[in-house]
């Protein structure tokens, strides 16, 4: 009886639900002084000085800038494309480069002295031209770093444009998409904390999802062998790929050594709005082209992507759209160009699904666009595009080998689960009805990539003294639960009860590596490498019960429903794990029951679709998402309910994009929308219950045969509901609306329309 | 965020409270705390003194006074939504409340502070306004009265001078009514909102969000009193207003929305 | 300093706090009750929720001078022991959370919710609900989770 596909219920919730959550903040630090940032009020300015006689007058207050800081800058992520030369000074220097920039910092004793201190700190800035749209920005005729010559920060794709892609389609389709600049907005705010230990060791907590390589670069920032710094990541309140270490991290630690004393910071919110990286900001200028009867021949795709005003992991993202550029369907010529420009605004970097998205959200709207102009249904011109099932492992044109997949038969289950030729009745009903609600049934048909950039996990298991094991893994859940799912996967190659095994993660004094959590990768590589190092303990068992039995290994049989060894076709002699951890304990010998494993594997490509109903009142513009239908295919689960907790969370965020949120600046790049009353993340009363549809496609990748699904449900819904707006708008004329499609940008499409 | 420091005092009676406010041409009264403490807290404001009428329960109730509800300045939001006087006499009240911020703002929230506080975008302002309700304040002279169209001065400024505290509101017993707002989030505050009252016959309408003050809708009024039918009336709507652009919507969308729920409020009086 | 003397979970307690110190701060950082999250500057959250006097606040909009005289029950009060609150154990039931952060909040809010209304409609637990903002969950397993702890009968 596999524990293996149940909706375990999770054993990591007892402490969040009492309140006993160990966030980066609630620990006790004693001594330590509190690190406020002082951040630039421009967008883009010269700083002349910075006096900090006011602000350390306070008592007990130290005041640092840009000139004491010894170490960095900080530079693009080493990859391919991206311009190496736009480096982040940790505290800025000589010019500041976004409204959030740091400027100053301010150490005191508690907060409130910090905030009183830091709004004496008198910055000199002399306002200097601020660019804040991409397409202002590629012009390179303002420059935010003169001396590299131009605000390029990364290319990808080509910029060759063969003039005879579309020939021979019938029809071709232009338009733009912009995938709208986002905050990920965790609930927790960043923290970080630091001290030096008597050995002049450090240890640092950090509110993030890789402690693993932020200690790495942590060290090499600051010139240190890894050896000499620890690095905890407790609980952590959620982090959507934009919590890995940033200036500030590296800034509490440098004050920690510069002061001798420990030290803490905690961001408030509106400083979280401009400081935590933003994702999204790319736009895509398509075009599609195929035949009268609805095949897609050739497809473009231009993209300008915002980096802000220093490239990290953001600038590079337009790669991961152009490999996916495809999605589900057989495209034979695909041409991607892709260009990343710095703006004077906070840097993007992943966001829940991180260049998927763009790319699902751009070939979803082309393909509706498509069959629109050729006035002919949505899902029939999907259905005509597929890749068909029995044509994986499939390599598009674009270079994804995708694993396996069936998404005709996703289409054909949500359309089933959403009753769809029901909802064209009620839509045409209400057409002829007329009256200002008017219905939406927008589709999208999806594929992502997970573990995308073919990382390795490690995971070790080690048997205890009273026979139950820890599990001690590279991963770091940050709410994805792997404090349950995989004990149940080593629970299962173990033969224990789930509850006799305990996930250890986020202390690198603990766990030898690990790459964290991001990319929707951890159960196929982090559960994997967990299962193989449970396999290995398992062998090194039968290894030691067949010298207890004076036996031979290759006649040790585990029974794993009664957890118990013993020779193969006799029921006893048999040891049960705790027996056999005591008696190797007693022989000194219990260490041999431990094992690790480095768990290396290749992308694997979940998919699905998603049906989404929309009610849009045409005079106001104001649109109601009233259902949302996903199939979201991740193979193999290793408990659902963990699993579909995943996909609501992500539908959440991919509706939000489509019906709500969006970052704004104004024309001096002044953030509009740096609090939760700006910027509209959306409550229970703003969203409706999600109809998950369960659907299995075992990937071959994998012994679990799982893929990821961490942001499967954003990729999925974004496109269904902006599909869903345009369906609604269509007998009004209306082709194009922009994100967040909702309010005035429908209420501007209709009245455009009508001109 | 820490709000800068400030000292603070407790009234016992409303009279203390006008007395404390004249000690510092800083201070600021506390009630609910829901309009104040969110500037405080991002340091837009900086009192130097707060004065906390709070506790004063004599300023919680909803009385009938024969013509007119009179409503305590202290009652909180989630009282004014479940209140049966309210329900039965002036129900666009108990409606707009409910609406206003969540359930934990409600809690807290009072009429007064709302009112108090000048701002063009709340709700209970803009009703006040259209029905022309009577503001009760006691100051270091005495007490007196207020109209409604003479309180809302400019954004965030109103009649009150400045030790004056603002007791009780007297709304008139309306024949119908109704409160209708768009925003963009249930939680957010109204891109506009309309209400809408026939009181003592007349039909009287005001807008919020539609400028620097709640504003009545003076042409619609005129153009429904001459026997225009809901839709002409509303087409009136935008003018004379000044309506802000901001990242809940431009001007220019809210004008269309005001004409728009105003001929869905006079629709359904 | 002023001296604020207010019931937390049931005990009794006084304490000298600035008038500036926020309801939220005081419980975290007086009391040591870290269960009280902060997770934005504008009251739009409500991952500090807690209830003062029996009714649902945010504990960053209220000053701990106003607790004065108060009840105040944050999430550290709810459980019996080892048992958790029917509230709280729903939550855990029907999976209604994630990384864990807004789960007080959200928690105190729903125990609010249904002393008020005990036996809410799906949108009147939404709108029960609209000053509680998860990023994790999608609000699909809060939303069931309320209704499952309505059917207990809290």
């Amino acid at each position: 009886m596999s524990i293996l596909g149940n909706r375990v219920l999770r054993k990591e919730d007892p402490r969040f639900l009492r309140g006993e959550g160990s966030y980066v903040e609630n620990l006790p630090l004693e001594g330590a002084l509190n690190v406020t940032f002082v951040r630039s009020l421009f967008a883009h300015a010269r700083i002349g000085g910075v006096d900090t006689t006011a602000a350390e007058a306070l008592p007990d207050v130290q005041v640092f800038t840009g000139a004491d800081i010894d170490v960095g800058p900080l530079g693009p992520p080493p990859l391919p494309g991206l311009e190496q030369g736009m480096k982040r000074p940790l505290v800025a220097v000589d010019v500041a480069r976004f409204v959030g920039d740091i400027v100053a910092i301010v150490v005191s004793e508690g907060r409130a002295a910090g905030e009183d201190a830091a709004e004496l700190v008198l910055v000199d800035y002399d306002p200097l031209q601020a660019v804040v749209r991409p397409a202002d920005s590629v012009k390179d005729e303002v420059l935010l770093f003169p001396e590299v010559g131009t605000n390029v920060a990364g290319r990808s794709g080509s910029p060759e444009h063969d003039e005879s892609l579309f020939d021979g389609c019938d029809v071709v389709v232009s338009d733009t998409i912009v995938s709208q600049r986002m905050a990920p907005c965790p609930l927790e705010p960043r923290s970080a904390a630091a001290e030096v230990g008597p050995d002049g060791r450090i240890t640092a907590w950090f509110s993030t999802q890789t402690p693993h390589q932020d200690r790495m670069v942590l060290a090499m920032t600051l010139g240190l062998d890894p050896a000499d710094v620890r690095v905890i990541a407790p609980d952590v309140g959620g982090g959507f790929g934009a919590k890995m270490l940033g200036a500030e991290e590296i800034l509490v630690v440098w004050l920690a050594r510069r002061t001798g004393r420990p030290v803490r910071w905690t961001e408030t919110r509106s400083e979280s709005m401009v400081a935590l990286p933003h994702g999204r900001a790319q736009r895509a200028d398509y075009t599609i082209g195929g035949t009268r009867d609805g095949k897609v021949l050739a497809y473009r795709l231009d993209v300008l992507q915002d980096s802000g005003a220093y490239p990290v992991l953001g600038a590079f993202l337009p790669n991961l759209t152009a490999l996916m550029a495809s999605g589900v369907y057989a495209i034979p010529r695909i041409e991607f160009e892709g260009r990343s420009v710095v703006t004077n605004t906070t840097p993007i970097s992943a966001f829940r699904g991180a260049g998927r998205p763009e790319a699902s959200q751009a070939i979803e709207r082309a393909l509706d666009a498509f069959a629109a102009e050729l006035e002919l249904d949505p899902a029939a011109v999907r259905r005509k595009n597929f890749i068909p099932k029995d044509a994986f492992p499939y390599t598009t044109v674009t270079h994804a080998a995708y694993d396996s997949g069936d998404y005709e038969g996703a289409l054909d289950l949500v359309l089933r689960s959403a009753g769809y030729d029901d909802l064209r009745a009620e839509q045409r009903q209400r057409r002829e009805q007329g009256g200002a609600k008017q219905l939406g049934i927008g589709l999208s048909s999806y594929v992502e990539i997970t573990n995308g950039i073919d990382e390795t996990e490690f995971g070790e298991v080690e048997i205890t003294a009273d026979g139950g094991a820890i599990v001690r893994t590279g991963s770091f859940s940050h709410g994805q639960g792997h404090e349950t799912t995989f004990a149940m996967i080593a629970a299962q190659q173990l033969g224990l009860p789930i509850e006799q095994v305990t996930v250890h993660k986020g202390d690198t004094d603990e766990i030898a590596k690990g790459t964290g959590t991001y990319g929707s990768k951890s159960t196929q590589i982090g559960g994997m490498a967990a299962r193989l190092a449970a396999d290995d303990v398992v062998e090194r068992a039968k290894q030691l019960v067949a010298d207890y039995f004076e036996a031979s290994p290759a006649d040790i049989a585990l029974d794993h429903a009664l957890g118990r060894f013993r020779v193969v076709d006799a029921p006893e002699p048999s040891l049960s794990w705790p027996e056999l951890a005591a008696r190797a304990a007693a022989d000194e010998r219990l260490g041999e029951l431990k094992a690790a494993h480095d768990f290396k594997s290749s992308p694997t490509f979940p998919f699905g679709a998603h049906v989404a109903v929309v009610e849009v009142d045409v005079e106001t513009g104001q649109v109601e998402l009233l259902r949302l239908v996903a199939v979201d295919d991740a193979g193999t689960l290793i408990n659902p309910l963990v699993a579909e907790g995943q996909v609501h969370g992500g539908i959440a965020t991919g509706v939000a994009q489509a019906l709500y949120e969006q970052v704004v600046y104004d024309d001096d790049g002044n953030p509009l929308t740096s609090t939760f009353v700006g910027y509209a993340f959306p409550s229970a009363a703003d969203l409706p219950l999600w109809e998950a549809v369960e659907m299995e496609t075992p990937t071959p990748v994998n012994a679990l045969g799982a893929k990821g699904i961490g942001e499967s449900g954003t990729i999925g819904a974004t496109p269904a509901v902006l599909n869903a707006v345009l369906d609604a708008l269509a007998p009004y004329g209306v082709r194009h609306v922009d994100m967040p499609a909702n309010g005035e940008n429908v209420w501007r499409a209709i009245q455009e329309a009508k001109a | 965020m820490i709000p800068a420091a400030f000292e603070y005092e407790r009234a016992g009676s409303v009279d203390e409270a006008v007395s404390l406010l004249g000690r510092d041409e800083d201070a600021k009264l506390l009630a609910g705390g829901h309009s104040l403490i969110p500037l405080l807290r991002l340091r837009f404001a900086r009192p130097s003194l707060l004065v906390d009428i709070g506790r004063l329960d004599e300023l919680r109730y909803v009385r009938d006074d024969g013509d007119r509800i009179a409503i305590g300045a202290l009652t909180r939001h989630a009282e004014l939504v479940r209140d049966p006087l309210l329900a039965q006499h002036c129900a666009l009240i108990g409606k707009a409340a409910a609406g206003i911020g969540d359930p934990q703002v409600r809690h807290r929230g009072t009429i007064g502070g709302s009112i108090a506080h000048g701002d063009p975008a709340s709700d209970l302002a803009t009703i006040v306004l259209t029905l022309d309700a009577e503001l009760v304040v006691r100051g270091p002279s005495g007490e007196r009265t207020i109209s409604a169209a003479e309180f809302f001065a400019g954004m965030f400024v109103t009649a009150l001078a400045p030790q004056e505290v603002l007791t009780e509101i007297r709304v008139p017993k309306v024949q119908a009514g109704t409160y209708l707002k768009i925003e963009r989030r249930a939680q957010d505050w109204a891109t506009v909102g309309v209400a809408a009252a026939r009181v003592d016959g007349r039909v009287q309408v005001g807008l919020t969000s539609m400028g620097a003050t709640p504003l009545r809708a003076q042409g619609v009024e005129a153009a429904v009193a001459g026997g225009a039918p809901p839709a002409d009336a509303a087409a009136l709507a935008a003018d004379g207003t000044m309506p802000p652009s901001d990242v809940n919507g431009s001007a220019e969308y809210r004008a269309d929305l005001a004409r728009v729920l105003v001929r869905r409020a006079l629709e359904q009086l | 300093m002023t001296r604020i003397a207010l019931t937390v979970n049931g005990s009794h307690c006084e304490a000298d706090v600035e008038p500036r110190q926020l309801l939220a701060y005081f419980l975290r950082e007086q009391l040591e009750l870290k269960g009280t999250n902060i997770g934005c500057d504008t009251s739009s959250c409500g991952a500090c929720t807690v209830l003062l006097d029996g009714e649902s606040v945010k504990s960053c909009t209220v000053f701990a001078v106003q607790a004065d005289g108060c009840d105040v029950t944050t999430v550290e009060g709810l459980a019996d022991g080892d048992e958790l609150h029917p509230v709280q154990q729903a939550f855990h039931e029907k999976h209604a959370l994630q990384c864990g952060y807004c789960t007080p909040g959200f928690v105190m809010a729903t125990v609010s919710l249904l002393k008020e209304n005990p036996n809410p409609s799906e949108e009147e637990i939404r709108h029960g609900l609209e000053g509680n903002l998860c990023r994790c969950t999608g609000y699909h397993n809060i939303v069931r989770a309320v209704q499952a702890a309505a059917r207990a009968g809290t």
